[in-house]
């Protein structure tokens, strides 16, 4: 998951006329299915959009580790703290793989973590969320991770290869994410009255920011169309909310726990749920930077990148002498 | 005190070390200076918290009065509490951090090596078990404390301040007490202080390449081991460690 919102670098889809020759080629590899790959020929735009796609996804992770680090030294067992930074580490490998894949577009990790750290990149939404008690962490398996799976199930069909490969391998751990949190929370609505508290509490909270993690409304979707005939994106926001709401709700009732959505009921004839959506307003001041954490996430990256630098700044004078004498023989 | 009460205590130590440094550790996550230092803090972490659960359940076996590992982490108060002050000082900034995991990895794999021929197999199996990831370890630590000691004159500065902070919680690790040497007695475990010349080898070289100077003196800060007196830093571990199990008694999770 992660990447929410993301402008795609052109206006509209190119109608086929007035495509150059090597856009029409282009075109018809994408629609014959296709990988693209690195050394390839590419529109510019699509590179653009790629670009701002897999970096909002890796900085997604990197951010992601956050809310749960906010837990780690608080987990309640010693084996679900195990389970919590083995997962945190995948994060941080995501992050890695996919700063990876940015980079065979041109664009390198340092680049696009200065634009993050500029305000000028973002990361997903959910993230700009506070973890409040230990059912918090449960619920971002089940929960967020759910919701990433749903998007990422879908990305390993992009048409960009070095991208769709890592959301294979990415959505191969992401489930034993979801697995994990689902656990957690299976502990807590069967367990004590506090623990029942915690995670209907956690649940009333992740909900709707939940939903908000596939994106606006289609019909507010400016930029869906072109994405979609460049295959960087494979179904609507719209279709894998509704996907997720369909697979998630089942797996509520058996928890035990209440749906915060008054409203939310079973269509017959769509053989779906019919649900309410998310606040949008609220979902666009989180975007603009007027989440609960977005300034405290920020300043903890920026904070940690600059403390940072003597470290990087070290390895890096190490390295070159070191290979100094290798140089000069 | 029996061998199997120093047994007992042994292995809280062994198992201890590796909570409250593996706890310490985890502090980092997500705040490390590039992202394959968060990921190598996380894997660190990880495998110092699934070394706890080996010691400390076989300590609660040895203790036989039905606590496992979780109930000895998560209820005892500091005075119970037997690692060495070494892990439980705060983290300071990415060079300490590393340097005391390098102190630390040091003694830990000569300490390692030497049980795996522990007279107590299940001793032996398990540090058979952990002796790999901590041959990682120091593999990794040694190489961090290499490039930050013969980096620039920032981490050169830093990482001597890192190693003149710690040094004097490193003699700790070679005081020999009633436990050890019933433990050594028994076969179980080496006398800690034969372990000095190796621990000693294999740091001077490490620091030398980093071209760090170990500082002079004999003098050393104690009483972790046997719990006698930790540092104030524990406690504010523990509150923070222990609090869900604190607050809700009794609840699993």
């Amino acid at each position: 998951m992660y990447a929410q919102m993301i402008r795609t670098a052109s206006t509209g889809v190119k109608p086929r006329e007035e495509m150059t020759p090597e856009e029409r080629r282009f075109q018809d590899r994408i629609d014959a299915g296709e990988k693209i790959e690195p050394k390839d020929w590419m529109p510019d735009d699509y590179r653009a959009t790629l670009i701002r796609q897999i970096g909002q996804h890796a900085h997604s992770e990197v951010v992601g580790q956050l809310p749960e680090g906010n837990w780690i030294t608080r987990a309640p067992t010693l084996e679900r703290k195990a389970i919590l930074l083995a997962k945190v580490q995948d994060e941080a490998g995501h992050g890695l793989y996919l700063y990876s894949a940015a980079e065979t577009l041109g664009v390198s990790r340092d680049e696009l973590i200065e634009l993050l750290h500029e305000g000028r990149m973002k990361y997903s939404s959910i993230f700009n969320y506070p973890t409040l008690n230990w059912a918090d962490i449960g619920a971002v398996g089940w929960l967020v991770d759910g919701a990433a799976i749903v998007n990422q199930v879908a990305l390993q069909r992009t048409s960009y290869g070095p991208y769709s490969r890592a959301m294979i391998r990415i959505c191969k751990e992401e489930s034993f994410h979801a697995r994990q949190g689902y656990s957690i929370m299976m502990a807590m609505a069967f367990g004590t009255p506090e623990q029942k508290r915690m995670a209907q509490d956690a649940v009333d909270r992740l909900w709707y920011p939940a939903l908000m993690m596939f994106g606006p409304p289609d019909k507010d979707s400016v930029h869906t169309a072109q994405s979609m005939a460049w295959k960087i994106k494979v179904a609507t926001n719209d279709e894998l909310r509704q996907k997720f709401v369909n697979q998630t709700i089942p797996q509520m009732e058996y928890l035990g726990l209440k749906c915060p959505d008054p409203d939310l009921k079973w269509n017959e004839e769509k053989q779906g749920y019919d649900f309410t959506e998310p606040d949008w307003d609220e979902f666009f001041d989180v975007i603009k930077g007027n989440g609960p954490c977005n300034v405290d996430r920020m300043n903890d990256r920026v904070k940690a990148w600059e403390k940072g630098a003597w470290v990087r700044d070290a390895l890096l004078a190490h390295a070159r002498k070191k290979a100094a004498p290798a140089a000069a023989e | 005190m029996t061998r199997e009460e120093a047994l007992f205590q042994f292995l809280l130590r062994l198992g201890d070390n590796t909570l409250v440094l593996g706890q310490r550790v985890s502090e980092w996550c997500g705040h490390a200076p590039v992202l394959e230092e968060d990921i190598a803090l996380a894997n660190t972490a990880l495998d110092l918290i699934g070394q706890t659960q080996l010691w400390l359940n076989l300590a609660g076996e040895v203790e036989g009065k039905g606590r496992d590992a979780d109930k000895l982490a998560f209820l005892r108060d500091v005075w119970d509490f037997r690692n060495l002050l070494l892990v439980e000082l705060p983290n300071g900034d990415f060079g300490r951090t590393m340097m005391r995991q390098f102190l630390f990895d040091a003694w830990q794999s000569v300490l390692l090596g030497r049980l795996m021929n522990s007279a107590e197999p299940r001793v032996a199996e398990i540090a058979e078990k952990a002796g790999k990831e901590v041959a990682y370890h120091v593999e990794r630590s040694s190489g961090t404390v290499v490039g930050l000691g013969d980096g620039t004159e920032e981490s050169h500065a830093r990482m001597q301040a890192a190693l003149d902070y710690l040094w004097p919680y490193v003699g700790e690790m070679f005081a020999p007490d009633e436990v050890d040497e019933e433990m050594a007695r028994a076969g179980i475990a080496p006398d800690p202080a034969g372990l000095r010349e190796e621990y000693d080898a294999l740091v001077g070289r490490v620091l030398d390449e980093a071209t760090l100077r170990v500082p002079e003196g004999r003098f050393f800060h104690r009483g972790g081991k046997n719990g006698a007196r930790h540092t104030e830093h524990l406690g504010h571990m523990l509150t923070q460690m222990q609090w869900l199990q604190r607050a809700y008694p009794g609840a699993s999770w």
